[in-house]
């Protein structure tokens, strides 16, 4: 009888031992940051457009209709969506009274939806250039920016 | 003749056990799952009251054209092709890594994502919540091929 105690006690911390690690695993030990948060949800599907790109008024527009966010739904638990909006609010173009070059031209009441629709944007690309990046197999949408910009993901769109 | 001792019994009985568990799953799940994906499926089965899901249900919704949804996105197959054993592609052209268990072990283990991805994908492409049965089928099919 004590024989089998014995196995069945070495079976019970044997596989103790070997589910320890996958428990291990899945414990997040720091909770990540807004940026880190941020980058991460809004990195799923598209890269991770700076938040410096676009206004207040439009994260707040973009991050109120997650559920149809350009052809799809994007949602979000409330408490991740609140976080990724504040984060963005707090480093929006805008910010702190700054008026960068790419918002110029733009009414304070347009919130605008997509970096692309920016005035400045189709300046600096120039309509045929869009529209062959468009046609593009290997690029497929404009909103792809790494496509040629190597170092979009940094934000170096110098190139 | 060997004489057994009490304790190789029941050694022999713990191994014949195991062996047997991991037999009993092997033979109720679909032909890649892991022990992980099987788990998900039986809970959903469980939920659904049924033993096991139509692979070619799943398949049918999976490869299938849908109404009710967003315009851009009518099949599951807009972004995850009509080969779920390849890589898929966002509609920015965004890399998806592969839906099928076969291609992809990583796939439906983590109930989190699983709930999260369900909820969108299927809002996107069939403009409501998946029913249980359907997120069974789904993941029989994407797990057998």
């Amino acid at each position: 009888m004590t024989q089998f105690r014995k196995i069945i006690t070495s079976l019970t911390i044997g596989s103790l031992i070997l589910v320890a690690p996958v428990m291990a695993a899945s414990q997040t030990l720091v909770p990540k940051t807004a940026a880190e948060l941020t980058a991460t949800e809004c990195s799923a599907c598209h890269m991770a457009y700076q938040s410096g790109f676009l206004p207040i008024r439009s994260w707040k527009a973009i991050m109120a209709d997650l559920p149809n966010h350009f052809g799809e739904d994007a949602s979000l638990s409330e408490a991740a969506r609140a976080e990724i909006e504040s984060y963005l609010v707090a480093t929006a173009a805008d910010r702190n009274g700054r008026d960068p070059r790419w918002l110029r031209k733009i009414p304070q009441d347009v919130a605008p939806l997509r970096i692309s629709e920016l005035p400045w944007f189709r300046n600096e690309h120039g309509s045929r250039r869009l529209a062959q990046a468009k046609a593009n197999p290997n690029i497929g949408s404009i909103s792809n920016c790494a496509a040629c910009h190597k170092g979009a993901e940094r934000g170096n769109y110098g190139d | 003749m060997i004489r057994k001792t009490r304790s190789q019994d029941a050694l022999l009985l713990s191994v014949a056990l195991v062996a047997g568990f991991f037999a009993l799953i092997a033979a109720f799940s679909p032909a890649n799952a892991g022990p992980k994906q099987d788990a998900v499926i039986a809970k959903l089965a469980a939920e659904a009251g049924v033993a096991s899901f139509s692979a070619k249900n799943g398949e049918a919704f999976f490869q299938g054209t849908h109404t009710g949804g967003k315009p851009e996105t009518t099949s599951c197959t807009t972004c995850h092709t009509k080969n779920p054993r390849a890589m898929g592609k966002t509609r920015v052209g965004k890399p998806i890594e592969p839906m099928a268990v076969s291609a992809n072990p990583t796939r439906f283990i983590d109930p989190e994502k699983l709930a999260k991805w369900f909820r969108r994908n299927c809002n996107s492409v069939v403009g409501r919540e998946c029913t249980t049965t359907e997120k069974g089928e789904i993941l029989t099919y994407l797990s057998s091929i």
